[in-house]
C-alpha cells in the first residue's frame, strides 16, 4: 500500500453525513488546517508563475511597442473597445460569483454553491462566444492575423503584421486558461454535487477560485493595452 | 534501531504493510509495475527519476564521445569519412539519416546536430532535473522528518510531464535532428530547417520540461514551509533542504519566463508573428534577452543542489558543524537573488556597451556568495576528522574542480577579456568545470554517500575510490587543455580546427574515453552493489539528519515507524555523538532514553 491517497472522501454513509462532514485529512498532513494552508501556498506558487508568465509577455509587448508605435496605435485602433469593455464586465462579474461560490462553501450553503458555479461557468462561456464570434471571426475573415497571415488590405505601417502577432498571441494564450477554467468548473460542479464542500473542506473551491480572479486581472491588464492605448 | 523505543502511531499502526520496506515488490510482477507507475510515494518517485535521469546522462554522454571522436583530428575522423562515403557510422546508419553525406557540409551539418543534442540533453533532461528531482525527491521528506512531500500526486504528475518532455526532444532527434545550439538563437532557430518539426518538437520539449520543473520546486517549496517535523525550525534544518530551498525559488521564478519566451518561439515558427525576424519589425537579440533572463539563473538550478550535497557530505564525511551555517545558508538565497540580475554577461557582444559595463560589473557579485559557501567548507575541514571514503574524495573534487569552474567565470566576467573569450573553448571549459565539475560530481558523490540508505546495500568502497580517480583526472584532462586552446582562439561549435590544436584536442577525447570508463566502474559497483552487495546498517556513516537516526535502510514505506522529534540539529557531532577511538569510524549518536518519542 504505497499510496497516499491525497484527498480522502468519507462515503457519506457514516451516521448520514454528507462527505464533507467526514472529510479526512491525507496522512502526511498533521492536521486538516495544515493541508488547507499547503493547497493554498501552492496555488498562490503557481499563480504567481501565471503572473510572471504573463509579465513576460506584457514585456514583449512594451518593446515592440517602443519599436513601432505606429503600428500599435493604428492596429489598435482596428479593435472595438465597447467589445472589449463588454467582456471585462462579463469576466468582472464571473469573478464575483465566483467569490460568492467560495462563500457559500464556507456557509454550507450548498444550493448557492451550485448556483455560483453555473453561473461563472456561463459567464465564462459567454466571455469565449463573445470573443470568437465578434472578435475573432470577422478579424480572421479581413485578414487581420499575424505574421505571414496577414492580408488586411487596409494598413498604414509595415509593421502590422507584428501587431496582429501579439493581438492573436496574447488574447489565445489567455482565452486558453479561460477554457482551463471552464474545465475546472465543471469538475467543481461535478464534486459539488456529490456534497463534497462544506464549511470544514472547501480547498477546491477556493484554489479555482484564486485561479479564475487572476484570469480575470490578467484581462484587466490585456484590455487597456490592447484596446485603449492610443 | 529507532523501533526499540518508540510506539505506532495510532491511526495505521496495525497496518501490516508498515514495517515494510518500500522497495518490498507486489506477489506479481505486474502488480509491481503497476504500483510503481502509480505510486504517490515520494521515494520511488525519486528513484524512477534517477533511473530516467541517468538513463538520459547514458543518451547525452553518447552524443558527447560522438563530438569528441570527431575532433580527434583536425579534419579527417568521422566527418571526412563521411564525405568520402566510404564509412558508414553507427550514428548514420542509426540515429541520423544523412542521406548521402555526399559533402563536408552535410557532415558538418551532423556534426552540428550532435552537439545541440548533446547540450540539450544535458541541461535541460539532464542537469536541471538531476538532483532536486531524484535525491531531492526522496531525500527531502526524510530530513524534514515528513511521511511525504505536500503535493504527491502533482509529483508523480511532474514525472509523466518529464518523460512526455524527453519523449519530444527523442523524437525530434530521430525525424532528424536540430542544429540550433541548446540556445536556439534567433533567427537562425527560426530560419532554418524548413520542414518545421524537428525545431518545434525540440523547443516543445523545452516547455513542456519547464512545467516538471516548476511542479517539482512548487512541491518542495511547500513542503519546506509546512511538513517541518516538531522542533526542527528553519535554522535546524540540514542545509541540503536550504540548497533545494533556493533551487526551487528559481526554478519558480524564473522558468514561467523561458515559458512565455519559448512558445512565441513557437509561434514564430508556425504563424511566423515576426517578433524575432527583423524583417517584420521584430528583435532577435530580445530572444537573447528572454533566454538568458532565464537561462542565467538556471545554472543556479544547476549548482545550487551541487552544493547543497556539498554541504552534508563535509558535514558527515569530517564529523564536525558547518562552519558559518548561516552563512551558507543565506548565501543560496543571495544567489538565487542575484542570478537574476547578470544575464547580459552572455551578451557582452550583442548588446551596447553601457549595458555591457554594468552587467559586468553586476556579474562579480555572483561570485560573492559561491566563494563564501567554498571557503565555510574549507574551514569546515579544518581539523575535521576527515574519513577518506569516496563520497569524501568527491567533495574534495568538487572544491577543487568548482573553484577553478567559479574563477574562470570571473574572467569571462570581465569585459574586456570576454570579448577575446566569448565563443571559444575557454566558455566550453568554464562551464564545464562548473555544470559537470560542480554539480554531477557532487551528484556522484552523494548518490555514494545514500546509497546504502536508499538500497539499504553498501557499493564496494575500493571501486568507488577507483571510479571516483578516473572521473577526477579524465575530466581534468578533457576540460583543462579545453581552457588553453580557448585562450589562443579555437572557437566552440566547429568540427574542424587548425592543426595547432591537435594535441589539446587529443587529449580532451582522450579524456573523454577515460571519464567514460570511471562512469562505468560506478555504474557496475551499483549494480554488484544491488545484486550482492553487504546488508547496510540504518546509519553507516553516524550521521545526524533524521534520515540517518529515525529512518531504516532502506525507509519503511512511511518512512518512519513513529513520528519524529527533532532534538538535535543536523551537524551537533560535538554534542550529541561521543569521541572516535580510532581515525575512519563512523560513532553513532546515543540513543534516546526510552519514550522519549513517544506520544
Ligand atoms: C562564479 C560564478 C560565475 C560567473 C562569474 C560566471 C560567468 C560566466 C560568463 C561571463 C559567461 C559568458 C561567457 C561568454 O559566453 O563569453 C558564462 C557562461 C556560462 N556559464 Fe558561467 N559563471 C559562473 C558560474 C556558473 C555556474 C555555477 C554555472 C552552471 C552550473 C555556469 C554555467 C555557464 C554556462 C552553461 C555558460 C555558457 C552558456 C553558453 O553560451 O552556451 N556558470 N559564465
Ligand atoms: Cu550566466
Amino acid at each position: 500500500m504505497a499510496s497516499i491517497p491525497a484527498d480522502k472522501h468519507g462515503t457519506g454513509s457514516v451516521e448520514n453525513l454528507p462527505p464533507h462532514e467526514t472529510y479526512r485529512h491525507a496522512e502526511h498532513f498533521r492536521n486538516a488546517a495544515d493541508e488547507f494552508d499547503a493547497a493554498k501556498m501552492g496555488v498562490w506558487l503557481f499563480l504567481a508563475t501565471e503572473v510572471l508568465l504573463f509579465s513576460g509577455l506584457f514585456v514583449f509587448y512594451g518593446v515592440m511597442r517602443m519599436l513601432h508605435p505606429e503600428a500599435f496605435i493604428h492596429g489598435s485602433s482596428l479593435l472595438d473597445w465597447r467589445w472589449g469593455l463588454f467582456n471585462t464586465i462579463v469576466l468582472l462579474l464571473s469573478s464575483f460569483t465566483v467569490a460568492d461560490a467560495v462563500r457559500c462553501a464556507q456557509s454550507g450553503d450548498q444550493k448557492g454553491l451550485k448556483r455560483n458555479i453555473v453561473l461563472t461557468f456561463i459567464l465564462g462561456t459567454a466571455f469565449l462566444l463573445i470573443k470568437f464570434i465578434f472578435e475573432y471571426a470577422p478579424k480572421y475573415a479581413e485578414g487581420k492575423l499575424p505574421g505571414a497571415f496577414f492580408s488586411y488590405p487596409n494598413w498604414e505601417s509595415p509593421y502590422e503584421p507584428l501587431w496582429w502577432g501579439l493581438y492573436w498571441g496574447a488574447t489565445g494564450i489567455h482565452a486558453s486558461h479561460v477554457v482551463v477554467g471552464m474545465g475546472l468548473f465543471i469538475w467543481l460542479y461535478i464534486r459539488a454535487k456529490k456534497g463534497h464542500f462544506g464549511p470544514k473542506h472547501y480547498t477546491a473551491v477556493e484554489g479555482v477560485g484564486l485561479y479564475w480572479h487572476i484570469v480575470d486581472i490578467v484581462w484587466i491588464f490585456l484590455f487597456p493595452m490592447l484596446y485603449l492605448i492610443h | 534501531m529507532a523501533s526499540i523505543t518508540d510506539t505506532k502511531v495510532g491511526s495505521h499502526g496495525h497496518d501490516h504493510h508498515h514495517d515494510e520496506s518500500f522497495l518490498t515488490p507486489k506477489s506479481t510482477m505486474w502488480a509491481t509495475i503497476i504500483d510503481w507507475a502509480t505510486t504517490v510515494d515520494h521515494k520511488k518517485i525519486g528513484l524512477m527519476y534517477l533511473v530516467t535521469i541517468l538513463f538520459m546522462f547514458l543518451l547525452g554522454g553518447l552524443a558527447a564521445l560522438a563530438v569528441r571522436l570527431e575532433l580527434l583530428e583536425p579534419t579527417r575522423t568521422v566527418q571526412t569519412m563521411l564525405a568520402d562515403g566510404s564509412v558508414k557510422t553507427v550514428i548514420e546508419g542509426q540515429l541520423f539519416t544523412v542521406a548521402g553525406a555526399a559533402n563536408v557540409a552535410d557532415s558538418n551539418n551532423l556534426y552540428n546536430k550532435i552537439f545541440t543534442l548533446h547540450g540539450l540533453i544535458m541541461v535541460f533532461l539532464v542537469i536541471v532535473p538531476s538532483v532536486p528531482a531524484s535525491l531531492g525527491n526522496f531525500f527531502i521528506p526524510l530530513m524534514l522528518g515528513a511521511k511525504d512531500v505536500a503535493f504527491p500526486r502533482l509529483n508523480l504528475a511532474s514525472w509523466y510531464i518529464y518523460l512526455i518532455g524527453s519523449f519530444f526532444a527523442i523524437a525530434s532527434a530521430l525525424v532528424g535532428g536540430v542544429d540550433t545550439g541548446w540556445t536556439f538563437y534567433t533567427p537562425y532557430s527560426t530560419m532554418t530547417d524548413e520542414g518545421h518539426w524537428k525545431v518545434v518538437f525540440m523547443i516543445l520539449s523545452a516547455f513542456i520540461l519547464g512545467f516538471s520543473s516548476i511542479l517539482t520546486g512548487l512541491n518542495f517549496i511547500v513542503t519546506v514551509h509546512k511538513l517541518r517535523a516538531p522542533g526542527m525550525g528553519w535554522f535546524d534544518m540540514p542545509l541540503f533542504i536550504w540548497g533545494m530551498y533556493g533551487t526551487s525559488l528559481i526554478q519558480v521564478l524564473a522558468t514561467p519566463v523561458i515559458g512565455i519566451t519559448l512558445l512565441l518561439l513557437v509561434f514564430e515558427r508556425l504563424f511566423h508573428i515576426g517578433i524575432f525576424d527583423p524583417r517584420m519589425g521584430g528583435d532577435p537579440v530580445l530572444f537573447q534577452h528572454f533566454f538568458w533572463f532565464y537561462s542565467h539563473p538556471v545554472v543556479y538550478v544547476m549548482i545550487l543542489p551541487g552544493m547543497a550535497i556539498m554541504s552534508e557530505l563535509i558535514a558527515v564525511f569530517c564529523r564536525k558543524k558547518v562552519f558559518g551555517y548561516r552563512a551558507v545558508a543565506f548565501s543560496s538565497l543571495a544567489i538565487a537573488a542575484i542570478a537574476f540580475v547578470v544575464w547580459g554577461h552572455h551578451m557582452f557582444t550583442a548588446q551596447g556597451e553601457v549595458a555591457s559595463a554594468i552587467f559586468s560589473a553586476l556579474t562579480f557579485l555572483v561570485a560573492l556568495p559561491s566563494a563564501v559557501k567554498v571557503f565555510n567548507w574549507i574551514a569546515t575541514l579544518y581539523k575535521g576528522s576527515i574519513s577518506l571514503k569516496t563520497p569524501m574524495w568527491y567533495a574534495l573534487g568538487f572544491l577543487f574542480l568548482f573553484s577553478i569552474g567559479g574563477l574562470t567565470g570571473l574572467f569571462l566576467g570581465t569585459l574586456s577579456v570576454d570579448l577575446h573569450l566569448h565563443d571559444t573553448y575557454f566558455v566550453v571549459a568554464h562551464f564545464h568545470y562548473v555544470m559537470m565539475g560542480g554539480t554531477i560530481i557532487a551528484f556522484v558523490g552523494g548518490l555514494h554517500m545514500w546509497w546504502p540508505k536508499m538500497f539499504g546495500k553498501m557499493y564496494n568502497e575500493f571501486w568507488g575510490q577507483i571510479g571516483f580517480w578516473l572521473v577526477f583526472l579524465g575530466f581534468n584532462l578533457t576540460f583543462f587543455p579545453q581552457f588553453i586552446m580557448g585562450v589562443h582562439g579555437m572557437p566552440r561549435r566547429y568540427a574542424s580546427y587548425v592543426d595547432e590544436f591537435t594535441i589539446y584536442h587529443q587529449l580532451s577525447t582522450y579524456g573523454s574515453w577515460m571519464l567514460l570508463a570511471g562512469f562505468l566502474v560506478h555504474l557496475f559497483n551499483f549494480i554488484y552493489s544491488l545484486a550482492a552487495g553487504p546488508k547496510a546498517p540504518p546509519n553507516p556513516w553516524g550521521g545526524l539528519s533524521l534520515e540517518w537516526t529515525d529512518a531504516d535502510s532502506p525507509p519503511t514505506t512511511h518512512n518512519f515507524s513513529h513520528d519524529p522529534i527533532v532534538t538535535h540539529g543536523p551537524y551537533d557531532f560535538d554534542d550529541v555523538v561521543p569521541p572516535q577511538t580510532k581515525p575512519g569510524e563512523f560513532p553513532l549518536p546515543a540513543p534516546l532514553p526510552a519514550g522519549a518519542r513517544a506520544h
